[in-house]
Order: C-alpha cells, then structure tokens, then sequence
C-alpha cells in the first residue's frame, strides 16, 4: 500500500513539475546564471505552503518531523559539490527521470553518472565516516533551536519571518521580470 | 488546429503551491517527506548485487540504504511516469538531445551533452548524498521542517551551482 502512495504521490508531483517546466535543462541553468526564477518561484511556494501545512499537521498531532542531522562538514561540502555536478547536468535526482520521461534525453546520460556517483559514494563512505563526517556534528536540530526559541510557539515565529521574507523575495522576482 | 499547438506552462505559483499542498497530504497519508537521491543507491546497490552480492552485502553503505523497492524508489519512478503522461498530454514531449542554452555555449553537440551530463550527475549524486539529501529531500522537506541541515545544504546547492555555471555557461546572453 505504501508502495501505491509512493507511486501516486510521484505521478502528481511529475505533472506538476512537467507543467510548470521546472524540470527543463534551460529553466534550471537560467535560475543559476540568474535571468530565469522559475524554478525558484515553484520551490520557494512549495516550501512554504508546505511548511504551514506540515507544522499544522504537527501541532494536531497528526504526523511527525523527519529531520535529518545538521553535520556542517558533510551537508555544506556535499551541498557545494551537488551544485557544482547540478550546473554540469542540469538536472537534479527527482527531475532527471522526469526529463527523460518528457523526451529529454541526454538525462539519461546524467541519471547514469547518478548511478555510478552513488556507487563511488558507497565506496568511500566508510573513510568519509570517520572524517567529514564527524565535523560539525550537531544532531537533528532546527532553526528556533538555534535561535534558542521555544519549540511551540518559537516555531510559528520562524515560519511567519520566512513567510514573510519569501513572499518579498519573490515580489522581487516579479519586478525584476525573473 | 489549435489543439496540436502545445499547451502553456501553468504558474509556477499554483503548481507550487499545489506541490506543496502534495507534501502535505503524503505527510499525512503516508508519513513520508519527499526525497529523491537515496533511490540511486539502492539502485546502483541493486546493479552491484548483480555482479557480486557478497561484497554488496558486507559494504556499510548499502547495510545503511539497503538495495529495495521502497516508497521513495515508487515515488521517484511515478516523477518520471507523470512527467511522460503530462508532457503527452499537453503536446510538450520532445525528443531532445542537447538544450537550448547547452547549444548556445557549445553548439549541437550530443557527444559532448552527454559527456558533461555523466560527470554532472556523478558528481552531484556523490555531493547529495555526502550532504544527506538533494534539492528533494534537503531543499524541499528539509527547510519547510525548518531543519538547519536542510538551510545549509540548499545554500550549498545554489553557491556551487551559481559559481560553476557562470565558469561553464558565462557567455550565455539571454
């Protein structure tokens, strides 16, 4: 059943992406040479309609965080290296196969380079463990946590000042004409 | 006619914004965030089980992301199926080798694309999945739970990304 809702959940999420044309080589190469926002528009609308939604959930106890541990070596270098491959391919791992499944074919060629990345990964995790990522370890915290707010109502405060910084982030945009 | 020409692209704001509503009900129906890059190991796990599962068995990254279908691996599958369907649908599918900005840079050229695309993927999957996460599961689920890892790997992603296509695409014009 579970497999289903997987399945299901890609499908919408593939037509939403192919619809919007984030997926495209050219709409994400443009948001990194800056001319294009798109898909900086759709990411960022996702996120914060998501962060309410999901933090409403939360408070009714109806479903659970899932963080992932803030290990400044291992999420800081390996965000600096994803980009740098990101502007190579012009994919990223969810949109590759999308690509291809909207006729993109060279995603193929960068979706096996993801094969044989994860395989180096693998490779090289058991001396990575012992190094980079051990460097900056500080477990599965978040930003009110940092901010040293309380997590109930400290939570709210954070996702009202992001809220309000997207929407002046993508007000931006849109004069600009990104 | 008219219905051959190929639909326009809906808003970024209202795709987004449903994506995001998306989330919301996956959270709630199934407990999972959306995430993408943890499907290529268990499938690179599934390709080396092929040709020597002992070794497979006894790595510690593949006992961590053990090689199995599971709901990100359908999730991911379904991205691609829907994309297919959409694209179909809407008149947009096109088979296409080499983007329009890559050919700006460096010309039709295929071979290369698909060169530059290889050592690009390979080079991000080693990045994501040493970051924990790619813009899926870092930059989507990871910031709207406010988790700080989710923040400092979506600066890292754009920082490496911003600085390597200005060296790569710098004399695009658009």
């Amino acid at each position: 059943m579970l497999l289903l809702f997987g399945l299901v959940t890609g499908i919408g999420f593939g037509i939403l992406l192919q619809r919007a044309e984030v997926i495209r080589f050219d709409r994400q190469i443009g948001a990194l040479m800056l001319v294009d926002m798109t898909i900086v528009k759709f990411m960022l609308t996702t996120i914060l309609v998501g962060m309410v939604g999901v933090h409403l959930l939360v408070d009714l106890d109806l479903a659970r965080l899932s963080l992932k541990p803030l290990v400044l070596g291992g999420n800081a270098l390996g965000g600096l290296i994803f980009g740098a491959g990101w502007a190579l391919l012009g994919y990223c791992p969810g949109t590759a196969g999308a690509a291809l499944g909207e006729g993109r074919v060279d995603a193929l060629a960068g979706m096996a380079g993801m094969l044989v990345g994860a395989a180096a990964y693998a490779e090289a995790y058991p001396s990575l463990l012992g190094t980079v990522l051990t460097w900056g370890d500080y477990g599965k915290v978040t930003l009110p946590d940092l901010l040293g707010l309380e997590a109930g109502p400290g939570r709210w405060i954070v996702i009202a000042v992001l809220v309000v910084g997207g929407i002046l982030l993508l007000r931006f945009f849109e004069k600009r004409g990104l | 006619m008219r219905a051959t020409r190929p639909s326009r692209a809906w808003s970024p704001y209202v795709a987004g914004a449903l994506a995001g509503l998306l989330l919301v009900l996956s959270v709630y129906v199934s407990g999972k965030y959306f995430g993408a890059s943890t499907t290529y190991v268990r499938a690179a796990g599934f390709i080396e089980s092929a040709a020597d599962a002992g070794r497979v068995a006894q790595m510690a990254y593949f006992a961590k992301e053990t090689p199995k279908i599971d709901w990100q691996w359908m999730f991911v599958a379904g991205i691609a199926l829907g994309s297919l369907a959409a694209s179909l649908a809407s008149g947009t599918f096109r088979i296409q080798a080499v983007p329009r900005r890559f050919a700006a840079r460096f010309g039709e050229r295929a071979g290369l694309r698909a060169l530059l695309a290889f050592i690009g993927g390979a080079v991000a999957m080693f990045g994501a999945r040493l970051a924990d996460g790619c813009p899926s599961g870092h930059g989507l689920s990871g910031t709207l739970q406010l988790a700080a890892s989710g923040y400092v790997a979506l600066i890292g992603f754009f920082l490496g990304g911003l600085v390597v296509a200005r060296l790569v695409y710098g004399r695009i014009r658009s």
